[in-house]
């Protein structure tokens, strides 16, 4: 690489002249390893933060298998099996927005690509809002005084399962698929002025970390899912019964 | 270093007044520059200013409940009042001034600075995790201010969900908060020292200040998730009153034991490991020595920060864990004592024919290693199961921790303020008032707590507000311990004075009035806003001092700033 005096001599614009280069680092090389280190040990502590609940929901169904696998059976696999198709969708979308930027293709491409995640996104989360609600109709909000399941329900709940171990379940499910949810509308959040930018044709081979960075959360999301979705909605489901 | 003005520092002092630098303190004024900074070294500053007023809140509830003790009877306050004295020293305490501490003032400026870098990698995301410490702050302060919090700085269930009618709530919210300010910092420090490292700056000639730094990141990153989600669940369960703590619902309290000392465990090593690091820089630089077998005290930061995620089950020996994992976990945390031992020694034969000095950052270092050991060797003790049992929820284990987190962690965070002084503001502290008040700072601090230990041991629980008068010694101890606290709280007074009386009246500070051999000195005092003139080269290995007998032959050497006519020459042998 040519330094910054020869590059001047030459003609060309030095190096440190990019826009996107921060003052503290010495290039852009630097700048991008230390956004993706940054990224990846964010992702570890977001793998803790996540931990505690996947740990709680571990200890309880070890505890109360019978409670976790009649409540189980009161969410749509049908449902969750589409969203989770949708999600591996938005992952691929998002991929192929960051090889646009790294190829170095058109603005419109690169565009195309983070909206048809975003989309995506916006997919699985109204979907999402629709199983809620439909746990709100049935009464399984685990909330004191919200929580009161029909009849049809409570005659399915096994004799050896207390209403408390049952609405363990849902307290974990609202609480694992909440916060899930939070960091997809993060997430959502944070594409809107990446697609901006994008539009506005920052993003080259030379210079596109956002975009990487983003694309390493947005897999990170998806695959907290693709944890949640058989510990919640597959273990121990009797298919076809719903 | 003697008190009386040097040839050295006349020299200095005539070339600061003629020619004034430019840096980081000068460069911009105005309070928006302050508070829209990004530059690391103020960012520092503003972590020194809001951890002091929360030490200072902290210290106030103390001196509540030390003056409480005086007497057998509850009449300062009664037992509800006393529950929330005890609380809010310990959040304050432990959240908003320990864990901080070092790594947020001392860490945030030396970082960049020792390993040659112009910033932190990430100088918003530094400004952002003031802003969120200062928002979990304000909040649980205000918890504390609207009426307070009873269930103990643990926030044990059912005391935190079932049976508190306080502002749990309010105070957890800010401590959740609080914790993303950790993470932020521990994130930036990791990322920094892997990529922003000067040329020649290997893994291997970093100071040590900088692995125990990066030991003390990754538990901010590994443990502080842990406590925000569990403390997210303890707000939820008193909020919708459903959850995974609550027995009556199926819930298991103790689950809220593991999780909580999950974090809280290896949060003693946030406070204690950053410590480490700042002694074996005043060790190194004030007897002349490199640090005695290296590598082993940098590999001993990160096995600490290892075991230390291993070892929360002993506090539940008496919580209904099985037997066997009290003896696991009572093996594994004798096994912290190995690398916590291998610092000790390695400190002790680093001054071993060294030639040692006795200054204010030297004098705290001293202390920090003889109250470490008796902390740590107590510590020990209670890791084992039949002493542990005995001794559990006394004043034993009360002044076991303060031996680490006072004797350990507050003594590193005044040796490197002091030591660290010069360089910060660009003036030196009066060091005859130093020393001075680094003695009534160990007399106050022994003083304090060395009779709790004794109390404990006669079975005197902790966080009772009262006490039977007619148990022999156990009022005299008690009027040992608030009489130290006195002597403890007007030794840290002290230094606040004079920290602030030097910032306009101190002497000038040279570059490097040590001298030492870290980067940090290689630069003016204070540094320009970018620390470096020059990006440095580094050709040398960490700690290559030489004793002082031969300085006085060949000279401390010059400095790149010296060279090049920005400071003027030092010559510490001189005086």
């Amino acid at each position: 690489m040519a330094t910054n005096a020869e590059a001047i001599e030459q003609g060309h614009a030095p190096e440190s002249a990019h826009t996107a280069l921060a003052h503290q680092f010495d290039n852009l090389e630097q700048q991008r390893e230390a956004g993706t280190l940054g990224m990846w040990v964010f992702i570890a502590q977001e793998v803790m933060f996540f931990g505690g609940l996947f740990l709680a929901y571990l200890i309880y169904r070890m505890k109360y298998p019978d409670a976790f696998m009649a409540a189980s059976n009161h969410l749509n696999w049908t449902i969750g099996t589409f969203n989770t198709a949708v999600l591996i969708t938005s992952s691929l979308t998002m991929a192929l927005a960051v090889w646009a930027t790294q190829a170095g293709r058109a603005p419109k491409v690169q565009v195309a690509f983070m909206l048809a995640t975003v989309l995506l996104g916006l997919t699985f989360l109204s979907v999402k809002a629709y199983e809620y609600h439909e746990k709100y109709t049935d009464g399984l909000i685990p909330v004191a005084g919200w929580f009161n399941p029909n009849r049809e329900i409570l005659s399915h709940i096994p004799a050896n399962v207390t209403l408390g171990q049952y609405q363990m379940f849902f307290w974990l499910y609202f609480a694992m698929t909440g916060l899930h949810a939070l960091h997809m509308i993060v997430g959502v959040g944070i594409i809107t002025p990446i697609i901006f930018w994008a539009w506005r044709g920052r993003y080259t081979p030379e210079y596109h970390a956002p975009v990487e960075n983003f694309g390493l959360y947005w897999h990170f999301v998806d695959i907290i899912w693709i944890f949640l979705f058989p510990l919640l909605y597959l273990l121990g489901a009797h298919f076809g019964k719903h | 270093m003697s008190n009386e003005l040097t040839a050295t520092d006349a020299r200095a002092h005539e070339w600061r007044s003629r020619f004034p630098t430019v840096n980081y303190l000068n460069a911009d004024y105005g309070i928006k520059s302050w508070l829209l900074t990004k530059d690391h070294k103020r960012i520092a500053l503003l972590y020194l200013v809001s951890v002091t007023f929360f030490f200072l809140i902290g210290g106030a509830y103390a001196g509540a409940i030390r003056l409480e003790l005086l007497t057998p009877q509850g009449d300062l306050v009664q037992s509800q009042t006393y529950n929330k004295l005890f609380t809010h020293h310990g959040i304050m305490m432990v959240f908003f001034f320990l864990i901080p501490s070092i790594p947020a003032t001392l860490g945030n400026f030396l970082v960049p600075m020792m390993i040659g870098a112009k910033d932190l990698a990430f100088p918003r995301i530094n400004l952002l995790s003031w802003y969120i410490y200062m928002l979990g702050g304000v909040l649980t302060f205000s918890a504390l201010l609207f009426g307070g919090v009873d269930t103990g700085w643990t926030f044990y269930v059912p005391y935190s969900t079932n049976f508190s009618n306080t502002y749990v709530v309010l105070a957890g919210l800010g401590i959740f908060i609080n914790g993303f300010s950790s993470i932020l910092t521990g994130l930036n420090f990791i990322v920094t020292i892997h990529t922003m490292r000067a040329p020649g700056m290997t893994w291997f000639r970093l100071p040590l200040f900088i692995w125990s730094h990066y030991a003390t990141s990754l538990i901010f990153i590994l443990g502080t998730p842990v406590i925000a989600i569990t403390i997210l669940l303890i707000a939820l369960e008193r909020l919708a009153h459903v959850g995974i703590f609550d027995p009556a619902l199926g819930g298991d309290p103790v689950l809220f034991q593991h999780m909580f000392w999950f974090y809280s465990h290896p949060a003693v090593y946030i406070m204690i490991l950053p410590a480490m690091g700042v002694v074996s820089e005043l060790i190194a630089t004030h007897t002349r020595k490199p640090i005695f077998g290296y590598s082993f005290v940098a590999f001993s930061s990160l096995a600490i920060a290892i075991f230390g995620f291993l070892v929360w089950g002993h506090h539940l020996f008496v919580s209904s864990q099985s037997v066997y994992a009290g003896m696991i976990f009572s093996l594994i945390s004798f096994v912290v004592a190995i690398p916590s031992a291998v610092k000790v020694f390695n400190w002790t034969a680093t001054m071993y024919k060294g030639s040692i000095s006795y200054d204010t950052p030297m004098l705290y270092a001293f202390a920090f290693i003889g109250l470490f050991t008796i902390g740590g060797m107590t510590g020990v003790m209670l890791a084992a199961l039949g002493f542990d049992v005995h001794v559990t929820d006394t004043y034993f284990v009360v002044a076991h921790f303060h031996y680490i987190m006072v004797g350990g962690a507050m003594m590193g965070y005044l040796g490197g303020l002091h030591n660290w002084w010069p360089k910060i503001t660009g003036r030196m502290y009066p060091e005859g008032w130093g020393r001075f008040a680094a003695l009534v700072v160990f007399v106050g601090f022994n003083l304090t707590f060395f009779p709790q230990f004794l109390l404990g041991y006669m079975g005197m629980p902790r966080r009772y507000h009262a006490y039977p008068a007619d148990v022999p010694l156990w009022q005299v101890l008690h009027v040992m311990s608030t009489a130290g606290a006195s002597i403890l709280g007007i030794g840290l007074l002290i230094p606040g004075v004079y920290f602030l009386w030097s910032m306009r009246y101190g002497r000038f500070a040279p570059a490097n009035p040590w001298p030492a051999t870290g980067l940090e000195w290689r630069t003016p005092s204070p540094p320009p806003t970018e620390n470096f003139a020059v990006t440095p080269v580094v050709t040398w290995e960490a700690y290559e001092y030489r004793p002082v007998e031969e300085m006085r032959v060949i000279g401390p050497g010059e400095s790149a700033e010296q060279a090049a006519g920005v400071q003027p020459p030092l010559d510490r042998a001189e005086t």
